[in-house]
């Protein structure tokens, strides 16, 4: 019969017209903004920068421009400080004196994310930027991008962790680093100090004084321990 | 001043019809439609000359959305480009990413983990079930059905896009491939949430066939209109299902079995006449065999690494060479011809486009045809002017 399977799809139209009122399958629409969506763990908007403690100078932007390089509409504009401030790991670092982004030519396509090797820039969750300024408010600055690690691990709580375990390995490292260089250092004054005052018998008490955990060189300091 | 030339211009010229004595014998119409006609997907303007309602003229006119593309890429580092990807054909950001990452891995010698290529082609097929069920949904619109199927279609994508935004963050710019992996490892739920999503796009799929597939009014509009014979399909190198509904059995997938398409078992759906019901059936029919893809390739996704250890994101410089890679979109063979000279850009980046190059014959499809059809057969070729401008 002409028109039978016409028929058929218009059952097939009733039947998802009719389920849209029991079946939640049917109907998917959501009412914006009074219901709204969860957000997926991994949502992308605009970039913005982290800090921890201070807004100012716990900011963990180096100005190390990778991102600035990397970006592929070219929104970031940095301006590196004169002066250098400590890190986290406290080493002196420089900092943005200037961090713009364009969020109106920004794709959010998070390559700036991936390239920094600092922990530093990440992604935003926020979409709600409408403005009637299309070129003062859109153009975000230092202040604006600003946002402290808590407010990360509020939006993106694995990747927050993540990153802090990145952070804290670094730390571990440095420190470790640092440590090992300043016993370095110390066996070494110690060295040269028993071989300047080798006849000297009291020398030995300023090697054995200092523990050392972790020995950089042990050979050294076995080498000086035998001698002595 | 006379009042004419305070008129706005004509989108249209009168032409004399001559008959084949070259006597004046009535009138032919030249209508210019678009670039922002509702039904041309897009930007895009075709210039037709009509005798009644018959095309006897067509004049495709397109880079209304030109975004130079090629040299954004020339200029910017390799990486770089993978987001600019995304936006060829904005529907399947998936496949475009594989395509170049697929070209710079085998410029810089890169391998690919196996849990990686299985993401891939999960992801791949995951973008052609969404591409194909959208076309079916836009063309139906062409034709008249207002709103309907496309909503359903768009309800059935919205899933899909569920599952790319919970893995890449993005529902369309996924920017989710690298050069030697994928960017974030997907888990067991999303894995578990895909599987779900398969499984119920079978049923989906009965209900949309019973929706149009007879229909008579499908039929009515689509059987016999805008046929391209096989010799022509084959000689405009048309690919992807247009050449498929021309019977032609060429599919990437099979051909070169790139990434890790060989291990699975699927048919490649052909045509025969050649005609929009064709192809039609041929996307169809595709989007059941990627069922069958997703299946196999969700119950056997490994454990294992995501990413090439070789890889680096940082300072990426391949050897110089030159390199074309290739994968089966859903609209087609998408292909990027890289040279490299050894610095951190490209030195010449180009892209294969398939709906540009399926777009080449749409003069040929519609002469004889009316002007309504006309618009049926530009969304039988499944065109995004994002890829088609670049």
């Amino acid at each position: 019969m002409l028109g039978e399977q016409i028929l058929k799809g218009m059952a097939v139209t009733a039947r998802n017209f009719f389920g849209s009122y029991v079946s939640k399958d049917r109907l998917t629409t959501v009412q914006y903004p009074e219901q709204r969506l969860p957000q997926k763990a991994n949502t992308r908007q605009f970039p913005m920068l982290v800090y921890d403690g201070d807004p100012e100078k716990g900011l963990r932007c180096v100005a190390c421009t990778i991102c600035e390089k990397e970006c592929p509409p070219q929104v970031i504009y940095i301006v590196k400080s004169k002066d250098k401030k400590p890190d986290y790991k406290g080493q002196p670092q420089l900092y943005p004196a200037v961090f713009d982004i364009d969020i109106s030519v920004c794709m959010s396509c998070s390559i700036c994310v991936e390239v920094c090797p600092f922990e530093s820039i990440k992604m935003n969750t926020e979409f709600e930027l409408s403005t009637d300024n299309r070129f003062e408010d859109l153009l975000l600055h230092k202040q604006d991008l600003a946002k402290p690690n808590e407010y990360y691990h509020q939006i993106h709580p694995d990747e927050a962790n993540e990153s802090d375990a990145v952070l804290a390995a670094e730390k571990a490292k440095a420190e470790a680093k640092a440590k090992a260089a300043a016993e370095a250092k110390a066996a070494a004054d110690a060295k040269a100090k028993a071989a300047a005052d080798a006849p000297a018998a009291p020398a030995a008490t300023t090697t054995t004084t200092s523990p050392a955990p972790i020995t950089p060189k042990p050979d050294a300091a076995a080498a000086s321990a035998t001698k002595l | 001043m006379s009042a004419l030339a305070e008129l706005p211009p004509k989108n249209f010229e009168v032409m004399p019809k001559l008959d084949h004595a070259g006597e004046p014998m009535g009138e032919l119409l030249e209508v210019s439609m678009g670039p922002h006609h509702p039904s041309t997907h897009g930007v895009f303007r075709m210039d037709v000359v009509l005798d009644g309602e018959e095309v006897v003229k067509l004049k495709p006119v397109f880079g209304y959305l030109h975004r130079n593309h090629e040299k954004i890429g020339e200029n910017i580092s390799y990486l770089s480009s993978m987001p600019y990807t995304d936006r060829l054909d904005y529907f399947c950001s998936m496949t475009n990413n594989w395509a170049y990452a697929l070209t710079i891995e085998r410029l810089a010698g890169l391998a690919v983990p196996e849990r990686a290529e299985y993401i891939r082609v999960i992801m791949a097929e995951l973008t052609r079930l969404q591409n194909h069920t959208c076309l079916i949904g836009f063309f139906v619109q062409d034709m008249g059905a207002l709103g309907t199927p496309m909503m359903y279609a768009f309800r059935e994508r919205e899933k899909i896009l569920d599952l790319f935004e919970a893995v890449s963050g993005a529902r369309m710019m996924c920017n989710y491939m690298r050069f030697g992996g994928v960017r974030v490892d997907v888990d067991d739920a999303w894995l578990a949430q895909a599987k779900k999503v398969t499984d119920e796009y079978g049923k989906f799929l009965d209900e949309f066939e019973t929706f149009l597939s007879a229909n008579e009014i499908l039929l009515a509009r689509t059987q016999g209109v805008g046929v391209i014979p096989r010799e022509l399909a084959i000689n405009a190198s048309i690919t992807g299902p247009m050449l498929r509904a021309a019977g032609v059995d060429y599919d990437l997938r099979k051909v070169d079995k790139y990434g890790i398409y060989g291990r699975f078992e699927f048919k490649v759906p052909l045509g025969e006449h050649s005609d929009i019901y064709d192809r039609y059936m041929v996307r169809v029919l595709e989007m059941r065999e990627s069922i069958k893809i997703l299946q196999q390739a969700l119950a056997a996704i490994p454990a294992g690494p995501f990413m090439d250890p070789k890889a680096k994101l940082r300072g990426f410089r391949p050897k110089p060479g030159e390199v074309y890679g290739r994968v089966e979109g859903p609209k087609g063979e998408l292909g990027f011809y890289i040279i490299s000279d050894g610095s951190p850009n490209p030195y010449r980046y180009r892209v294969r486009p398939p709906s540009f190059i399926n777009l080449t014959i749409l003069e040929d499809m519609c002469l004889g045809h009316k002007v309504a059809d006309a618009v049926v057969i530009l969304g039988s070729v499944d065109i995004v002017l994002g890829e088609v401008d670049r």
